[in-house]
């Protein structure tokens, strides 16, 4: 239907999907890495079990479709999904908690609407924010940093860490090894101000570190990626800056009950969500433009669901939320087209 | 004023009547495959919902509770609401024959969206003053016509997927307004109300 006419030049290689998510595959290391340091082998395990239930559930839907697995299962998007979804997830979480996410993610987020490429919601935040709302007890049981635990390397044994994702262990090891986040932490402060929580609580005193590592760790993958131009820098970029002015504006007006700045851009999943998730060229908006809209939009969402919202992290929200407006963004920001002198954008008259 | 702002953040995003209160789906649902067509019926919408508010306040304050009839509160209100739409259209079709011609049949199907009984009976099981009917009827409003515009640009984009045919047209339809509505969680807690 289309007649694709192509100017020069002519000989050129395309950046085909499955090379794309490969080059995405590798700058998540970092990140993967320091969350295994600071956290033990639980990331790595759910890693290795969303990745194989996401490729076995790609495989049996592009069947039930009768779609070409082979040729769709070698993309490595699910795979991709898999990663997302997996470090976001709490390392010791069970592993029906992670095959449900899985399910939702790979078959009713991506392949009821047709698959890679036409899904207007992320599949691993719809999967993470369906689980959250679902099982908030599991979802919000996360592991304590190793940093924390004073002794400097004590985190949980392979086995254990297992244990707990296969098998069932008592409440109190889960006790021993897991805790508050630092942004829960700094929700539940009570009367403290925020100056005084941070002396008083051990995950802000001790654990923030380990923190701001993986987020420097995601923050790398994500510069290798825009290295590469498998994403522009608007999305990423705008969104830390309408977080940080955000941020900034409401420490600076009255600092004992606002985080500062900085702990919004280290900790939780900014960094993740800023390169890795924000960045999906499939849900975000398309243009210039609407990726600056799309980002700052999305920056100041997660300031007002992180401060007043009752979830712990607005990073997934924030993405579903703005997924849902990327089509509107897209529609009044379609840049002007060569030989018109003004964007043929919005509503288009009344003819 | 603070109020008035709670009031409005809580209806249209906390409690928003579509996604959170599942109320008004028959125009969301229907009226939303085309992005232009919803814009029409948000705003014709907007200005129903906000004036029937007011006016099923008023009729109830002075003329139900005077009188010892609050227990026809239903009907009336759907007659006050039918009356409304009546003029809506009344005027709509005076003073721009076009925005009326553009609206066509959604004018009269306002009568039906249960959002606006809705709305009216909310206020007074809440108890609102009458600025805050106002409030609460304009939010409602305004948070249906956001869930109804982006709904319906996600639709146009759907519509072109490739999407299995056993879910093709309102089935993956329905699946997106679950999707959008487990979005909105995201801000529940934001204003507790």
């Amino acid at each position: 239907m289309a007649l694709i006419r192509l100017s020069s030049p002519h000989v050129y290689k395309a950046n085909s999907t499955a090379n794309v998510m490969r080059l995405v595959l590798i700058a998540t290391l970092p990140g993967i890495l320091a969350m295994t340091f600071f956290f033990g082998w639980g990331t790595l395990i759910q890693i290795a079990l969303a990745g194989s239930l996401a490729l076995a559930f790609e495989a049996a839907i592009l069947k039930l479709r009768k779609r070409p697995v082979g040729f769709f299962l070698s993309d490595g998007s699910a795979l991709v999904t898999a990663i997302l979804l997996a470090v976001a997830l709490p390392p010791f979480s069970s592993w029906w908690v992670t095959a449900t996410g899985i399910f939702f993610a790979i078959v009713i987020a991506k392949h009821l609407y047709g698959g890679l490429g036409n899904n207007p919601f992320n599949p691993a935040m719809i999967a993470y924010a369906l689980l959250l709302v679902s099982f908030p007890v599991e979802m919000t049981r996360w592991t304590s940093p190793m940093t924390q635990n004073g002794g400097g390397w004590q985190i949980a044994s392979f086995a254990d860490t297992l244990q707990a994702i296969f098998g069932s262990v008592e409440a109190s090891w889960y006790d021993s090894f897991t805790g508050a986040t630092p942004l829960d932490a700094l929700r539940h402060r009570g009367a403290l101000t925020t100056e005084e929580l941070w002396r008083s609580s051990d995950v802000l005193l001790n654990g923030v570190g380990a923190w701001y590592a993986v987020s420097a760790a995601w923050f790398m993958g994500g510069i290798f990626l825009l290295s590469r131009k498998i994403f522009t820098w608007h999305t990423p970029l705008s969104m830390l800056i309408a977080l940080f002015l955000t941020a900034s504006a409401f420490y600076g007006f009255d600092p004992d009950n606002y985080i500062s700045p900085m702990v919004h851009l280290g900790v939780g999943a900014t960094m993740l969500g800023a390169f890795f998730i924000a960045t999906d060229p499939v849900t975000s908006a398309t243009s210039n433009r609407g990726k600056i809209v799309f980002g700052a939009l999305l920056g100041i969402l997660i300031y007002i669901i992180r401060t007043w919202g009752s979830y712990p992290d607005a990073v997934a929200f924030g993405v579903l939320l703005m997924n849902l407006c990327a089509p509107f963004i897209d529609q009044y920001t379609q840049p002007r087209t060569y030989g018109h002198s003004s964007a043929n954008r919005g509503m288009k008259g009344k003819n | 004023m603070t109020d008035f702002l709670l009031i409005l953040i809580s209806t249209v995003l906390v409690n928003n009547f579509v996604l959170v209160q599942f109320l008004g789906l028959c125009p969301f649902m229907g009226v939303s495959n085309k992005l232009e067509t919803a814009m029409g019926m948000s705003l014709a919408t907007t200005f129903v919902l906000t004036l029937s508010s007011v006016c099923s306040y008023l009729v109830y304050t002075y003329l139900l509770k005077p009188f010892d009839l609050t227990y026809l509160q239903t009907i009336s209100f759907i007659l006050v609401i039918a009356v409304v739409v009546q003029f809506t259209e009344m005027v709509v079709h005076k003073t721009s024959p076009l925005l009326y011609k553009l609206l066509g049949i959604f004018l009269p199907l306002i009568t039906t969206n249960c959002a606006v009984l809705g709305v009216a009976l909310l206020n007074i099981k809440k108890q609102n003053d009458f600025i805050q009917s106002i409030g609460y009827g304009f939010g409602a409003a305004v948070g249906f016509s956001l869930a109804l515009v982006l709904f319906s640009a996600i639709r146009e984009r759907v519509a072109v997927a490739d999407v299995p045919v056993p879910f093709k047209g309102a089935a993956i339809g329905m699946v997106t307004a679950g999707l959008m509505s487990l979005a909105f969680m995201g801000f529940t807690g934001l204003v507790r109300f």
